[in-house]
């Protein structure tokens, strides 16, 4: 194993899966009680030294530089090697993935985003989260239609060729699960952000404005206030859209995402795109949308995606996806390698438009510092913050609180189960806390 | 881009454009492209039903009719009455004669129970008709005509105690049927997470949350945390994380020993996922059906028998769910999957 010299120790490839991480693993399970109850107490020293992993010393030299390896000395390979490009195999853990027990079947699942390995806002298309309802397909393009109908001077039909003719216009945006961190609402239930806000993503969108298609079909938009949008697929996934926001032109029919086609678990050829809403919304291998006068009451909008309160009432159309964030590294199920300097680093995000402010607390929220954002910041889109820590070997709780441009402030845990309770499942935007324990490990928390 | 500088260089075009105002940026702006949709097109996709029942077609199906469809395509994956956890969360129970009376489905103020079934929180029948039409049975969807939905939702309702066993509803009594559903007063607007003025304009978001900076009041109790045994569900943590950065992930496994070379054949996964079969099982574990792995124990090296099987359907020999008459299923792709099960146990 290689070895590098520095303040902050670098680990070899692998040592993570050498018997140390047993060792460690197993003190941070014993260290557990004497780090919770006092969690910011100076008592907690005498554990801390168990992050001190060992490292062979340098000696002559790091063998990684003094012995030249293959890839310096010998050819490489050509181009074209591969006509779509894959990530380096050194990679392969950077995987969506389900969450084991959530769902019975693969066609009505979830498979989650890894937040914890991703940098940046754009999630590479490959790893964007799934939500099938019914399995997904890979429609032919050139057999695809999109009809308008309902409250309109003529029902109109549209073929990719034509939409694609039309003037494009190209956005960043968010979109999340209505659902995402739905788990954690009474307790802590899964282990890592990749399952605690995983059913998040954020592409560059191409496509048209669907005002633009409502206006060729001569929508009558004073009678018609609402909007229906249907996939073609065996579920064919209806859900109402308010006509203001189509009116505002935020509202897209996309075929493009990430300077490509869209993914087919995403609705090749064609998904409705609407910004700040939950991800049901955005309605994928969208066939047609109908103008009308009364919502819907679909089944994702009278069955599921209603959030139980405590007084026995379902709130009924919650679409919007409030002021959020969450610290992607370090996470729960990581393993801080060494006490000293780390980037604390994250997602924040608002369905009412930019992100204001982001601030971090390594205390539990007792004192707060504020992030750096990172440009772009883009409404309803997702924002990187950073924020600079020097660990010290002590417990900490990290935390991050985002502020939109409207003032909302993300909640805690307990402000938000004072007015929802904890059976809603949906919109689920609490701050969220990660445990750092004296022995580098981080877990999944949740405060008084 | 509305502007009427674009595409428009007809002289009526811009006459039009200069007076016709929000059409001509319509349809007029973007010549050559989209056309009138036909009736018999718009008949074809235009199947939704709204709670005031625009869009439903003419029709009648009775509860009797509703339990002989639900049988043969809805239990499999429901239960017989509609209780069945298998699958999909049960559409049935929960509901009361009082809930009928009042519309407010009294055990959603309960905490302790368990779970919320589809009659406890579905307020609109409309939704019940759309969604069977729309997308049931869920690996044959929109195969039901419109009669089988309204018996099918006739069945499901009278599991309910909404409907009496001798009922048959249509679309002249519907009405009836939506004046009893047990949780029709059961849902409310007001909120404000809907992004449009309809249902509760102005209204305030429900936490007001405060910025505080230093010293702020808060709870610092670890009130919830993985217990230990749980530390692997998501299997090992080491493996979801990159091989390098500032933070690995944590071993949660023990080290794997060595795989053994995989002698078995192959799955063949695309016929399975093509016929829907993994919709009820899985290779090595019970879903609905039995575990593939199980059905290959059981019938080692009868590959005959097990395709007669898939084809013309099975119950009793695994448990309670029947396996339907798999009548779509091609020869080929019977033969393909039985050959691969039957020789699944081989040493």
């Amino acid at each position: 194993m290689s070895t590098m010299a520095g303040r902050v120790r670098k680990a070899p490839e692998n040592f993570l899966q050498g018997e140390g991480v047993h060792t460690a693993a197993a003190q941070a399970r014993a260290g557990r009680r004497d780090f919770i109850r006092s969690a910011f107490a100076a008592a907690a020293s005498g554990v801390a030294a168990s992050a001190a992993l060992a490292q062979a010393p340098v000696g002559e030299g790091d063998p990684a530089i003094l012995k030249l390896p293959a890839h310096s000395t010998g050819l490489g390979q050509p181009v074209a090697t591969d006509g779509y490009g894959k990530p380096s195999r050194y990679e392969a853990n950077v995987q969506r993935r389900q969450s084991p027990g959530l769902t019975q079947t693969r066609q009505a699942s979830v498979s989650f985003a890894p937040l914890q390995s991703l940098f940046g806002i754009v999630t590479p298309s490959g790893l964007h989260f799934e939500r099938h309802h019914q399995g997904w397909w890979d429609i032919d393009p050139s057999q695809h239609r999109f009809m308008v109908n309902g409250l309109v001077k003529a029902a109109k039909v549209f073929t990719m060729d034509e939409l694609m003719r039309l003037p494009s216009v190209s956005r960043f945006h968010f979109i999340e699960c209505g659902a995402n961190t739905g788990m954690e609402w009474g307790n802590v239930a899964v282990p890592t952000v990749q399952y605690t806000h995983g059913m998040l993503s954020c592409s560059e969108f191409t496509g048209v404005p669907l005002i633009t298609l409502l206006e060729m079909a001569g929508a009558d938009l004073r009678k018609g206030r609402f909007a229906l949008a249907e996939g073609a697929d065996g579920s064919s996934m209806t859900r109402t859209i308010p006509m203001e926001l189509i009116e505002s032109g935020e509202v897209l029919v996309a075929y493009g995402q990430n300077g490509e086609m869209l993914r087919p678990e995403q609705g090749y050829p064609l998904r409705l795109v609407v910004p700040g809403v939950q991800g049901v919304s955005w309605v994928k291998y969208l066939r047609r949308v109908e103008v009308g006068d009364q919502p819907w009451a679909a089944k994702d909008e009278a069955v599921h995606y209603i959030d139980l309160m405590p007084d026995g009432l379902h709130r009924q159309y919650t679409s919007t996806q409030e002021c959020k964030s969450v610290v992607t590294t370090p996470s729960g199920g990581q393993m801080l390698l060494d006490q000293g300097f780390y980037n604390i680093t994250g997602l924040a995000w608002s369905g009412r438009g930019k992100v204001r402010r982001v601030d971090v607390s390594v205390d539990g929220g007792r004192n707060w510092r504020t992030a750096r954002l990172e440009s772009p910041v883009l409404s309803k889109c997702l924002t990187r913050f950073n924020i600079d820590w020097v660990w010290d070997g002590q417990p900490a709780i990290i935390q991050s609180r985002a502020m939109d441009e409207t003032g909302y402030v993300q909640p805690t845990y307990p402000q938000l189960r004072a007015v929802r309770g904890t059976r809603s499942i949906y919109h689920n935007n609490a701050i969220q806390s990660w445990a750092v324990q004296p022995s580098g490990e981080v877990a999944n928390v949740q405060l008084s | 881009m509305f502007s009427c500088r674009d595409g428009l260089r007809a002289v009526a075009a811009a006459a039009l454009c200069a007076g016709l105002g929000a059409q001509a940026q319509g349809a007029g702006a973007y010549p050559g492209i989209g056309r009138d949709a036909t009736p018999k097109e718009v008949a074809a996709w235009d199947i939704d039903v709204r709670p005031d029942f625009q869009g439903l077609p003419a029709g009648s199906g009775s509860v009797q009719r509703g339990q002989d469809v639900w049988e043969a395509k809805c239990a499999s994956c429901h239960g017989v009455f509609g209780e069945s956890n298998e699958v999909f969360s049960p559409l049935v129970g929960g509901t009361t004669p009082e809930d009928i009376q009042t519309g407010r489905v009294a055990r959603l103020n309960d905490k302790g129970f368990p779970g919320r079934t589809t009659l406890m929180k579905v307020a609109t029948v409309s939704t019940l008709w759309d969604y069977i039409h729309r997308a049931m049975p869920w690996n044959q969807p929109k195969s039901l005509s419109s009669d089988d939905v309204y018996a099918v939702t006739a069945y499901l309702l009278n599991l309910g105690g909404i409907v009496p066993d001798d009922f048959t509803l249509s679309d002249r009594n519907i009405a009836e049927a939506q004046a009893r559903m047990p949780n029709r007063n059961g849902m409310t607007t007001r909120h404000a997470l809907w992004p449009g003025p309809e249902f509760a304009p102005g209204r305030k978001p429900d936490t007001a949350a405060k910025a505080c900076m230093h010293d702020c009041p808060v709870g610092l109790e670890v009130a919830s945390r993985l217990p230990d045994f749980a530390r692997n569900n998501h299997g090992n943590l080491a493996d979801q994380n990159r091989l390098v950065g500032a933070q690995h992930g944590v071993q949660t496994a023990p080290a794997a020993p060595a795989k053994p070379a995989d002698a078995k054949p192959q799955a063949p996964t695309a016929l399975l996922e093509k016929n829907a079969c993994t919709a009820c099982h899985a290779v090595d574990s019970k879903l609905v059906g039995p575990a593939f792995a199980d059905i290959g124990k059981k019938y080692a090296g009868r590959a005959d028998y097990i395709a007669g099987r898939i084809r013309a359907g099975s119950s009793g020999v695994w448990g309670s769910v029947a396996m339907p008459p798999q009548a779509s299923l091609s020869d080929g792709d019977a033969q393909a999957i039985a050959r691969w099960l039957a020789g699944m146990a081989k040493p």
